[in-house]
């Protein structure tokens, strides 16, 4: 969730945006212009008309940096509604994880056990691949690719967070 | 009737369809250079007479003189360059604009649609470029987005915090049919800047100052975008109130210099008087203005023991720099009417007693008179650069003619902030934010367009002036009376000062060496060059430009060390200024900390 040290939280931002050409290289010029983090970007439409995209941003900053992030995502004129769902209440965050592991033996078949105890699917095998699919919290993903990377040869994919409130709050 | 539903049977080209889009939005001239792409853009425009062009010799120019148009009239200037160069180059003056919140909208040609992206002659990402260096941008690769699009980069420009906005037109886009829409009176459909305050926060703003016993206000470059009846409020305000007011660079005007409200600019070159009068302060009611680096000093030790009110359009600018207690986000201008309506309704204007105590102590620190100098009398004494700026000032008062100044960047425009007294908003035109050198020149060329019979003087350093030197040659061509008044140092001035300040004298190449001859380069330019060597020159030179009735380089020689004072050293606070290379007020040093800082 957020963690706060040297007064620095992480927090999720949702970003509604016109899913027109060059727009996320104007939210992403912005954090790179003004110095901001960018930990994790997700962006793909969601309008049944495909008319806006929704962009999920995970950055870090102190308070001020955080409102000072928003306020400047607030000026760019693409920009429908910014919600910072990490200060706003609860809400569901959950990333996709695709982690390729190559190993023979015992390796492979511990790389299995690990597999069923996080509750990941496995997408594609040969005999001596695998790759598996996981998806919940990013610690939950940092945790599964900690534990497969001793076993072998490891390619990782993330999808990076995608994040919803919980209950009846929405931004559309 | 017949006519209409011909037209719209058979549209007319997209070039057409601009140039209809343009005049809907009222302009009346552009600035521009022609090339390639924008072909059709030029052959249109040779074909009516509703649109001025004004054909500049570098593409920077035209954006600065659009600058210097949209400043003077409050209008959405326009500036039109080509594909490729033509855009890059307009760079710097598209960052000017965004930095001091200048509306502009700026056209570039592109090469056709299919040929984007295969590095064509003359192509050059200009979305991309410009993306950071606008407001917004566009790029238009459909035809019945043409019109659309225009109008709305036209209320982009000028609403909310004004800036500039480019739109990226393809040759092929230009030349191929094009519907033509009226602009629309809906709402944007995701940009909607709130203008109006909220009024809990105008109470909370009110009881502040109904309680302060030591006020400021401090209003910038909002107050000006936010056209002449937001001055003409902040003037009631003042009046009802009795509050003394300080302007930055950009805000210069609202309140007339010779109100005696008026604590002169503030921040690094500011007066004694407004920089004590910030750090002194209990309550501070920033208007328009944006807590730059310029103005705060070391922002630890900023006004410390104030409440601080801050007003400002732009969400972004509240609690960016300066934590503030009662934020209020709307235009300038409604926000005055706001405040100035509760006050009186709740009679809440400050104790009398306690503004005649504060006003004593100003006074004091008016005494310091820290912008004096001393301009030796005897017959061929140097000049000092703030006598001819003073003396620029009084004469050109004298003459009763409308009187518009632009600037150059560096020692000069300082002391034409500082000894220039500024009556209207305007009437001011300088580079506030970015520092853009070589932006006064084309800026008074804006100018002398906007308001053909009116003064307009470029106070110009001798570097600064050559940056954008070839539009004398604009100047020539239309017939632009406009006056270039070089104080000529022969150094980099600012750079020269803080060289002597920072970094033991040691003048790395901040002399400007191989001058050309003024006088001669204006005459080559089919105008008028004039030189003052001596003090016993300069009244007489000074009255020979302003009679004259075509375009000017007068050619000031002044004191070559002279410095700009007061000056708050970099990582200094307000407090401790310097007042004079004798007269220091804090044995000040700068240290490692305020060396980094520009």
């Amino acid at each position: 969730m957020s963690d706060t040290t040297n007064g620095q939280r992480t927090a999720t931002i949702s970003v509604l945006v016109d899913n027109e050409a060059g727009v996320l290289a104007r939210v992403i010029g912005l954090f790179s212009g003004r110095g901001y983090n960018i930990d994790s970007l997700t962006v793909a439409p969601v309008d049944a008309d495909l008319s806006r995209s929704r962009i999920t941003v995970v950055t870090r900053g102190t308070d001020l940096v955080i409102e000072q992030i928003k306020a400047q995502l607030g000026r760019l004129v693409p920009i429908h509604k910014i919600a910072d769902l990490s200060a706003d209440g609860p809400h569901v965050a959950r990333e996709l994880g695709l982690i390729k592991v190559i190993a023979r033996g015992e390796p492979r078949v511990e790389a299995l056990r690990i597999a069923d105890a996080f509750r990941a699917k496995i997408v594609d095998t040969t005999i001596e691949s695998f790759v598996f699919e996981l998806t919940g919290a990013s610690e939950k993903i940092d945790a599964f690719i900690d534990l497969m990377r001793p076993l072998g040869t490891t390619e990782i994919s993330r999808s990076g967070v995608a994040a919803i409130a919980r209950g009846t709050r929405t931004i559309i | 009737m017949n006519a209409e539903m011909n037209h719209a049977e058979t549209p007319a080209a997209g070039a057409q369809v601009l140039l209809r889009a343009l005049k809907e939005q009222g302009v009346e001239v552009i600035f521009g250079y022609p090339g390639g792409a924008v072909l059709p853009i030029y052959d249109a425009l040779f074909q009516q007479n509703a649109i001025r062009h004004i054909l500049v010799r570098h593409e920077q120019a035209a954006v600065h003189a659009a600058e210097g148009y949209a400043r003077s009239t409050g209008k959405v200037g326009c500036v039109l360059v080509t594909s490729g160069p033509g855009a890059t180059n307009a760079v710097t003056g598209l960052v000017d604009a965004l930095m001091d919140s200048i509306p502009l909208v700026c056209l570039t040609g592109q090469v056709p649609t299919h040929l984007i992206g295969n590095d064509a002659f003359q192509e050059a990402d200009t979305v991309g470029i410009t993306r950071p260096a606008t407001k917004h941008n566009y790029l238009v690769k459909r035809s019945e987005d043409l019109a659309r699009v225009v109008h709305e980069a036209f209320y982009v420009a000028r609403s909310g915090r004004p800036g500039p906005v480019v739109i990226d037109l393809p040759k092929d886009i230009l030349i191929k049919p094009a519907p033509y829409v009226e602009a629309t009176r809906e709402p944007h459909r995701s940009y909607r800047p709130q203008t109006e305050p909220d009024a809990a926060q105008i109470d909370r703003a009110v009881a502040l100052i109904q309680h302060s016993r030591r006020p400021i206000l401090y209003t910038g470059g909002g107050i000006i975008n936010a056209g002449p009846e937001a001055s003409a409020l902040l003037r009631e305000l003042v009046a009802e109130t009795g509050i003394p007011c300080t302007n930055t660079l950009m805000g210069l005007g609202a309140l007339p210099a010779s109100d005696p409200h008026f604590l002169g600019m503030l921040g690094m070159h500011g007066t004694y008087e407004a920089n004590m009068a910030m750090h002194g302060c209990d309550v501070m009611i920033n208007i328009g203005a944006r807590f730059d680096d310029r103005v705060t000093g070391r922002l630890n030790a900023f006004s410390p023991h104030s409440k601080k009110i801050h007003a400002d359009i732009d969400a972004s600018n509240i609690n960016k720099v300066v934590t503030v207690d009662v934020p209020i986000l709307g235009d300038a201008g409604l926000i005055l009417r706001a405040l100035l309506e509760r006050i009186r309704s709740l009679n809440a204007q400050p104790d009398r007693a306690s503004i005649t105590a504060w006003w004593r102590q100003i006074d004091s620190w008016r005494e310091k008179r820290s912008l004096a100098f001393v301009q030796p009398d005897a017959p061929g004494s140097i000049i000092k650069p703030q006598h001819a700026v003073r003396r620029l000032f009084e004469l050109t008062r004298q003459s009763g003619r409308e009187t518009f100044i632009t600037t150059e960047v560096g020692q000069h425009q300082m002391w034409a902030a500082q000894h220039f007294g500024f009556e209207r908003p305007n009437h001011w035109m300088t580079s506030g934010g970015l520092g853009t050198m070589g932006y006064g020149l084309p800026a008074a060329m804006g100018v002398q367009v906007a308001k053909p019979d009116a003064l307009v003087i470029d106070i110009a350093g001798e570097a600064s002036i050559l940056m954008n030197i070839q539009e004398m040659g604009t100047l020539a061509q239309y017939r632009l009376p406009v006056k270039v008044f070089i104080l000529n140092n022969q150094y980099m001035g600012m750079v020269r000062q803080w060289q002597e300040l920072l970094h033991g004298s040691r003048y790395s190449e901040s002399y400007s060496e191989a001058l050309p001859d003024f006088v001669k380069l204006a005459e080559s330019f089919h105008g008028v060059g004039m030189r003052a060597t001596s003090v016993d020159d300069l009244d007489r030179v000074i009255l020979e430009m302003l009679k004259c009735d075509r375009a000017v380089i007068a050619d000031i020689a002044v004191d070559q060390g002279e410095n700009v004072y007061p000056m708050i050293p970099s990582g200094a606070a307000h407090n401790e200024m310097l007042l004079g290379p004798d007269r220091h007020h804090n044995n000040t040093e700068v240290t490692n900390a305020g060396m980094v800082l520009v």
